[in-house]
C-alpha cells in the first residue's frame, strides 16, 4: 500500500473511476454542443444564450466544469508524480493546477449565472 | 554480422558505451541470440550477462535486444538483427551492475509486496488442499510466469515509479493468488492493492504483453484485479 496525500480521492480505485465517469460526462457534453452547433448553423445570440438560461442546461454546464476539474486533476497529478521527482517542484506544480482548476470552476460559476 | 554490445563496468569505465563486434556466423543455421553471445564471450572473455537453462525455463538472460525485451536463449538470431546489425542492451530501468547484468533489486521488492505464497488460516486438512479442475484451471496463464522482468522493465510506468508502482509481471503474480481457489486473504491482498500507485499506474499500454517471452498477459491480469476492486467497493 502506497500512502498519497495529493491526489484526488486518496483510493486508487475512487480516482480511477472518477476519471472514466468525468471522461464520460465529458464526452456527452462535446457531442451535444458540437450537435447543437451543426444542427443550428443560423444561430444567434438569443438563441445561444437562451439555451445557457435554461435550468437543466445550467445543471448539464456545470456537471462538465465540476468534470474538467476532476479529469484533469487526476490527469496532472499522475503525469507531475511521473515525471517531477523532487518533492518542492512536484507540489508546487499540484499547487498551480489545484489553484488553476478552482479558479475555472468559480468563474464558470459566474459566467453560467451571469453573476 | 555487426554486434552492438552495452558496456560498462563500474570499476574501469566512467560512463557506459556500446563496443561493435564483428561475427561470422555458421551458414545455414538460426543460432539464438544467447548462441551469439557465448561466441562472443569466447573472443573477448570480460562481457558479462546472466544465463543459466539456455532454454527459457530460467528467465536469467532477459535482455533488451535490438530495443525488445526478451529471453536471449529463445530469441532468434533472425528475429532480433535488423539490417544483420545485432544491437544488445541490459533491461532498461534497472541500475546496470555490468555489461548485461542488472540489479533485479527494485523489481524483487515489489514481487514481495504482493505476498507471493498462499495464505490460508483455515485449518490444514490432513493431506492437502483441494482444488478442482475448474478452479484449477484459473490459475494458468498465470502461475507460468518465470520472473525474467521483461515485461516490467518494458513498462513506462515502472520505469517513472519503481518503488510504488506493482508492475505487470507483480500484479500477474497478485492475481495468480487473488484467483487461487485455496487462498484466504482475498480482502486484504486487495487493500494492499487500493492506492493510486500499486495497481491503478497501469495506463493499459500493454509492452508488457508484446514482450513476455512465456505469451502472458498481464495487462488481463490487471484488468480482473480491477474488476476486483469495484466489485468490491460498489
Amino acid at each position: 500500500m502506497v500512502t498519497q496525500i495529493t491526489s484526488f480521492g486518496r483510493s486508487g480505485l475512487y480516482d480511477w473511476m472518477m476519471q472514466r465517469v468525468s471522461a464520460l460526462v465529458l464526452a456527452v457534453y462535446s457531442i451535444f454542443i458540437i450537435g447543437y452547433l451543426l444542427l443550428n448553423p443560423d444561430l444567434t445570440y438569443e438563441q445561444w444564450s437562451g439555451l445557457f438560461e435554461t435550468t437543466s442546461m445550467r445543471i448539464f454546464s456545470l456537471l462538465a466544469l465540476l468534470s474538467v476539474g476532476i479529469h484533469s486533476w487526476i490527469g496532472l497529478w499522475s503525469v507531475s508524480t511521473d515525471y517531477i521527482k523532487a518533492t518542492g517542484v512536484r507540489f508546487f506544480f499540484q499547487s498551480l493546477c489545484g489553484l488553476v482548476m478552482f479558479i475555472y470552476v468559480v468563474w464558470g460559476v459566474q459566467v453560467l449565472w451571469g453573476l | 554480422m555487426l554486434v552492438s554490445i552495452y558496456r560498462y563496468n563500474p570499476e574501469k569505465d566512467d560512463a557506459p558505451y556500446m563496443q561493435d563486434f564483428e561475427i561470422e556466423l555458421p551458414a545455414g543455421k538460426d543460432l539464438m541470440v544467447l548462441d551469439v553471445l557465448n561466441l562472443l564471450k569466447a573472443q573477448d572473455p570480460s562481457i558479462s550477462y546472466r544465463r543459466s537453462c539456455r532454454e527459457g525455463v530460467c528467465g536469467s538472460d532477459g535482455m533488451n535486444m535490438s530495443g525488445k525485451n526478451g529471453l536471449a536463449c529463445i530469441t532468434p538470431v533472425s528475429a532480433a538483427a535488423k539490417n544483420n546489425k545485432l544491437v544488445l542492451r541490459p533491461l532498461p530501468g534497472l541500475p546496470v551492475v555490468r555489461d548485461l547484468v542488472v540489479d533485479m533489486g527494485q523489481f524483487y521488492k515489489q514481487y514481495e509486496k504482493i505476498k507471493p505464497f498462499l495464505i490460508n488460516d483455515t485449518p490444514a486438512p490432513a493431506i492437502e488442499r483441494l482444488q478442482s479442475p475448474e478452479e484449477r484451471e484459473k490459475l494458468d496463464g498465470l502461475y507460468e510466469c518465470i520472473l525474467c522482468a521483461c515485461c516490467s522493465t518494458a513498462c513506462p510506468s515502472f520505469w517513472w515509479n519503481p518503488d510504488k508502482f506493482i508492475g505487470p509481471s507483480g500484479l500477474l503474480q497478485a492475481y495468480r493468488f487473488l484467483a487461487d481457489s485455496r487462498d484466504t486473504a482475498t480482502q486484504d491482498r486487495l487493500s494492499d492493492l487500493d492506492d493510486p500507485f500499486s495497481v491503478f499506474r497501469c495506463h493499459g499500454i500493454m509492452n508488457c504483453v508484446n514482450v513476455c517471452p512465456k505469451g502472458l498477459n498481464p495487462t488481463k491480469a490487471i484488468g480482473n484485479i480491477r474488476t476486483m476492486l469495484i466489485q468490491r467497493a460498489t
